[in-house]
């Protein structure tokens, strides 16, 4: 839900095509932090969903209502708790959730208000990332925005094998998952393991509650 | 008499230049909330632009607590500018080249509608507090009726500011067939305590005027002069804001250069709020005050659907888009998230915004380019819906 994600960077968000691919035709999307609406009209016109957006900005709502979308201005963090049970059949967050104050609880939120949710996150496990830690001594810019550690929106940075564990913690079950290298391809290394953690510099992750027995 | 009792009393009986004024509820009576019944009863009207032989480009904009149906001037009493120039005609947000807009004279009201100025058919006497006490549910039930006779079945979208936005919502919910979009603007699904209080400072306001007559002042030669002056003076601080305010007089005095030990208007906000209440009074009629407060006073969506508004919604197709204003403390963003969430709840189609201004309340009729912008862009999405070819 960060105000400083550049629209115009949106089409270097390769992310957004592999979110795209997960979403079943004809079914009910909310996107959370949907910046300037370019998934959402994507998934309306390649996938005949039925989107509904949240985004943070005034800014990106009035480009979004001018596109034809159905979006509200409001914050993830207090607005997806009045949302009904299962109203959704995807709910998407991109890249946001290190941005989030309680990221664990608003991952439940997704998985209540959604019957999945397809979750992308920056990596800070990438190999990148670890070799500017290791050698310069400072935190690296994982957000990709080019921030200082007291500017970046990410509160809660977190890597691929972070976020797997949580979803385990939670019962959350990881359908499919997808890495993207520094140039936005997806890699070939489609596990959860440890050269996912290194070699992924985003992760998009499909995901559902464990059913109960 | 007041040029405006002279203006309802002469209004021509239809298709003046001053607009339309058509007679409704002929066959059938408008029934109303409080059990009466009304008709045959009068509504005033103005159009802007051209019906498509669709009749698909139907906006119908609903006015406020103070506004009538001249959205565009010059207004046939005071001569001066429509109320949402800003907004309506060709090239701008409601596009008189590409919408057809209606707006019409409120029930209740005194431009030319039926209200408690009129004469009772059935006494010969001017109703005065004889006229039943409506709702906004009254008022949009007359519009439907209004649209019956203008055979428009479906509105594109049904519009409005305040009161209007309340009507916004009450067509959404009464009529949810008849309108494919509704817009309500720096509205609520229900007036708050503190927005009731105000209005019963109005109302004390007029009645407490010995000139108000027990309401009958219209059949006597009296006119509460004072009482609604002051009603509007107190009415027109909620529109603004602390800022605005400070902004457009700070504490400047008015023609002089100390203050001057008395009770005159020392202060430059003292004399705008005296010359809004004696322009309003020209224009407005003290009982239409009274019964129009009540009618916003009552309104509450949730109420008549067993508390719960997400409830007045269910099954409801039209798509909303509302807009709320971060200085507005009398329908403040707040109550706008309300009906967010109950459209969100029963999984209806809703955008919302709010606009970052310091105008108060009143921004919804000022320049706000990105109300405009924001509103623009909404409509054009749903034109494309709804098959309405671009101009």
């Amino acid at each position: 839900m960060s105000k400083s994600q550049n629209f115009s960077a949106d089409i270097d968000r390769p992310d957004l095509a592999l979110i795209a691919e997960m979403v079943a035709p004809g079914t009910r999307v909310l996107d959370v932090g949907c910046s300037d609406g370019l998934l959402l009209e994507l998934l309306s016109r390649e996938k005949d969903v039925d989107g509904r957006g949240v985004e943070i900005s005034q800014e990106g709502v009035s480009a979004c209502v001018s596109r034809g979308l159905s979006v509200i201005q409001g914050n993830a963090e207090t607005d997806l708790y009045h949302y009904p049970d299962g109203a959704f059949d995807y709910v998407i967050l991109s890249l946001t959730l290190p941005a989030l104050h309680k990221p664990r609880d608003i991952l439940l939120e997704l998985l209540r208000v959604g019957r999945r949710a397809i979750v992308s996150i920056p990596n800070s496990g990438y190999w990148r990332h670890r070799l500017h830690l290791l050698f310069r001594g400072r935190i690296p810019d994982m957000g990709a925005h080019a921030t200082e550690w007291f500017d970046t929106p990410n509160l809660h940075p977190c890597t691929i094998r972070d976020f797997v564990m949580l979803c385990q913690a939670l019962g959350i079950v990881i359908e499919r998952r997808a890495q993207l290298d520094a140039r936005g391809r997806a890699n070939r290394f489609h596990g959860t393991g440890a050269f996912a953690n290194l070699f992924g510099e985003q992760a998009v992750f499909l995901l559902s509650m464990k059913q109960e027995r | 008499m007041t040029d405006r009792q002279s203006y309802a009393m002469e209004f021509a009986p239809a298709n003046s230049p001053d607009g339309f004024r058509v007679e409704l509820g002929r066959d059938e009576p408008l029934r109303l909330d409080s059990d009466g019944e009304l008709g045959p009863f009068s509504t005033a009207y103005q159009t802007y632009g051209t019906l498509n032989p669709e009749k698909s480009n139907a906006i119908l904009v609903c006015h406020a607590l103070t506004g009538d149906q001249f959205a565009l001037g010059p207004h046939p009493i005071s001569g001066r500018s429509g109320w949402w120039e800003h907004m309506i005609g060709p090239g701008k947000t409601l596009d008189t080249e590409r919408y057809y807009v209606i707006c019409a004279n409120v029930l209740g009201g005194c431009m030319g509608t039926v209200g408690p100025q009129e004469i009772n058919a059935k006494t010969g006497n001017i109703y005065g507090l004889e006229f039943p006490v409506i709702t906004i549910k009254d008022m949009v039930e007359a519009q439907a009726m209004l649209l019956d006779h203008l055979e428009i079945d479906q509105l594109f979208s049904v519009i409005g500011g305040s009161m209007g936005g309340m009507q916004a919502l009450q067509w959404a919910v009464s009529h949810p067939e008849r309108c494919f979009t509704s817009v309500p603007i720096a509205a609520a699904a229900r007036h708050s305590a503190q927005n009731i209080a105000f209005h019963e400072v109005g109302r004390q306001a007029i009645m407490a005027d010995p000139e108000w007559t027990e309401g009958g002042y219209l059949a006597g030669d009296s006119f509460p002069v004072r009482g609604l002056a002051v009603a509007r003076m107190a009415g027109h601080i909620t529109y603004l804001s602390e800022a605005a305010l400070h902004r457009k007089f700070g504490r400047a005095l008015q023609d002089r250069a100390e203050v001057s030990y008395g009770f005159d208007a020392d202060f430059q906000v003292e004399s705008y709020l005296r010359h809004q209440g004696m322009s309003f009074v020209e224009r407005f009629d003290a009982n239409s005050y009274l019964y129009i407060t009540r009618a916003m006073d009552y309104f509450d969506l949730a109420a008549e659907h067993g508390g719960v508004l997400a409830n007045a919604f269910q099954g409801v197709e039209t798509r909303f888009c509302l807009i709320s204003f971060t200085s507005d403390w009398l329908y403040p963003t707040s109550e706008s998230r309300e009906v967010v969430r109950a459209l969100n709840a029963v999984a209806a189609n809703v955008s919302f915004v709010e606009i970052e201004s310091d105008k108060g309340h009143d921004a919804f009729l000022l320049d706000e380019p990105k109300m405009f912008e924001t509103l623009g862009g909404f409509l054009t999405g749903a034109a494309k819906l709804r098959g309405l070819e671009s101009a």
